[in-house]
């Protein structure tokens, strides 16, 4: 069994990298994409709304499943590196967008006014009045939804992303026991479960409760 | 253009997988209604345990709950199905689904439960019970209801995720939506399959995404 244990770091590497870019891109997107609907420009906030509606309603796995076996029909091979990467990046960003922007629209109008009356532009109300405070709302909700689409980075394995569930399935099928499973289990609680107890920290912490 | 529609949007091949994809859209539809329920018990289970005064009742189900919480959806699924075998025991593609999704539900329904319970002021219990009412009573009549009031966006988010958590069991080879739609693809060598999953997913899913916008919006208002 000690031989597999290679096996699994590499793929727990992998699950990693793929999660920092994920977390980075998305929530960076999302709160872009919230901050544009703050400008509230109708044409705008169309196609914001109907990207995070259909990106929360798309289960993963099948966007997944269609850009990796749909895009080489238009020339484009993506590896499942990547478009594991684009998916949860981009499902993360609708989600975020959404949370954000619940946190913006909380914020009572009299910021806003309060804001430009002292000569604020839109951005610098933005980024010095209204986000610190939606932000700081917002972090709960925030932090689940974060874990939950990263762990989705296990969906990787069934399109042959090296990582830690691929990893744990070959090594199984190679040593015809169980074992590699467990280990590959474990190497997930090893980075997960120190993420979900931070993030309950994050909350205790930096969370405004709602009243 | 034309190539475009003909590969990813062509009706012929998407009338040709109707059949097969509405029995697996029916198998999605049955698996959540088995895994939501067990789900929403189960988290209730939880978050009373995890409430209750002795700590060696609290610390497992804190332990159960976050383990749960940390491992992700799939490879819980892959260790009930791969890992039961060795144990001995036979279990079925479905019932490995059912087991390891309602355990995983159980845990995030079980936190938004115990926010929700949270939530409420101490003081209701206490005039439950100064009212003459039971512990259980008290939980059941007085203190849940509201708490229910209080997360249902968070409930509903949830529910939406089991929908969507459905499409993983194409892994194990679950005949549901996803399964039914990837085999088409496969054997009719064209991806509009799982364009038109994604579209039927879309159906059941933008009414409740829609609702817990709603819902989200209304909950933040201070």
């Amino acid at each position: 069994m000690e031989r597999y244990y290679g096996d699994i770091l590499w793929g727990m590497v992998v699950t990693v990298q793929i999660g920092i870019g994920v977390v980075i891109t998305g929530i960076l997107l999302g709160l872009v994409l919230a901050s544009l609907r703050a400008a509230r420009l109708k044409l705008l906030n169309v196609f914001i709304v109907a990207f995070a509606d259909l990106f929360r309603a798309f289960p993963p796995l099948v966007v997944i499943l269609f850009l990796y076996f749909g895009l080489p029909y238009l020339g484009i091979s993506l590896s499942g590196y990547v478009v594991v990467w684009l998916v949860l990046a981009l499902v993360l960003a609708a989600f975020s967008e959404e949370i954000f922007w619940a946190g913006i629209i909380s914020i009572k109008t009299g910021q806003w006014e309060a804001a430009s009356s002292t000569g604020l532009s839109f951005v610098q109300t933005l980024g010095h009045v209204v986000l610190p405070q939606a932000v700081r709302l917002t972090i709960p909700p925030l932090t689940n939804r974060t874990i939950a689409i990263v762990k989705h980075t296990a969906l990787g394995a069934v399109i042959g992303v090296p990582e830690i569930l691929n990893e744990a399935q070959s090594a199984m099928s190679r040593s015809g026991n169980a074992t590699p499973l467990i280990m590959g289990a474990v190497a997930y609680l090893i980075i997960f479960l120190p993420v979900v107890i931070f993030g309950r920290q994050l909350e205790k912490r930096f969370a405004w409760k709602r009243i | 253009m034309e190539q475009l529609i003909q590969q990813f949007f062509n009706i012929e091949v998407m009338r040709q997988a109707l059949p097969l994809m509405l029995r697996g859209l029916g198998m999605t539809l049955f698996l959540c209604s088995i895994i939501i329920p067990l789900g929403l018990a189960g988290g209730l289970l939880l978050a009373v345990l995890s409430m209750r005064q002795t700590r060696w009742v609290r610390w497992p189900a804190f332990v159960f709950i976050d383990i749960l919480r940390a491992l992700p959806p799939l490879v819980l699924l892959i260790l009930v199905y791969s890992g039961m075998p060795f144990t001995g025991i036979q279990i079925s593609p479905f019932w490995a689904v059912c087991v390891a999704f309602g355990l995983n539900t159980s845990s995030y329904y079980g936190e938004i439960y115990r926010a929700g319970i949270d939530s409420i002021p101490a003081g209701q219990y206490e005039a439950a019970r100064s009212t003459g009412l039971s512990q259980t009573q008290a939980f059941g009549y007085i203190i849940l209801p509201q708490a229910v009031r209080n997360v249902l966006p968070d409930l509903v988010s949830n529910t939406l995720e089991v929908v969507k958590l459905t499409s993983l069991a194409s892994v194990v080879a679950l005949s549901e939506l996803l399964y039914a739609a990837n085999m088409a693809r496969s054997l009719l060598f064209n991806p509009s399959t799982l364009v038109l999953a994604a579209l039927m997913y879309i159906a059941i899913l933008w009414p409740l995404v829609r609702l817990l916008s709603r819902l989200e919006h209304k909950n933040f208002r201070i």
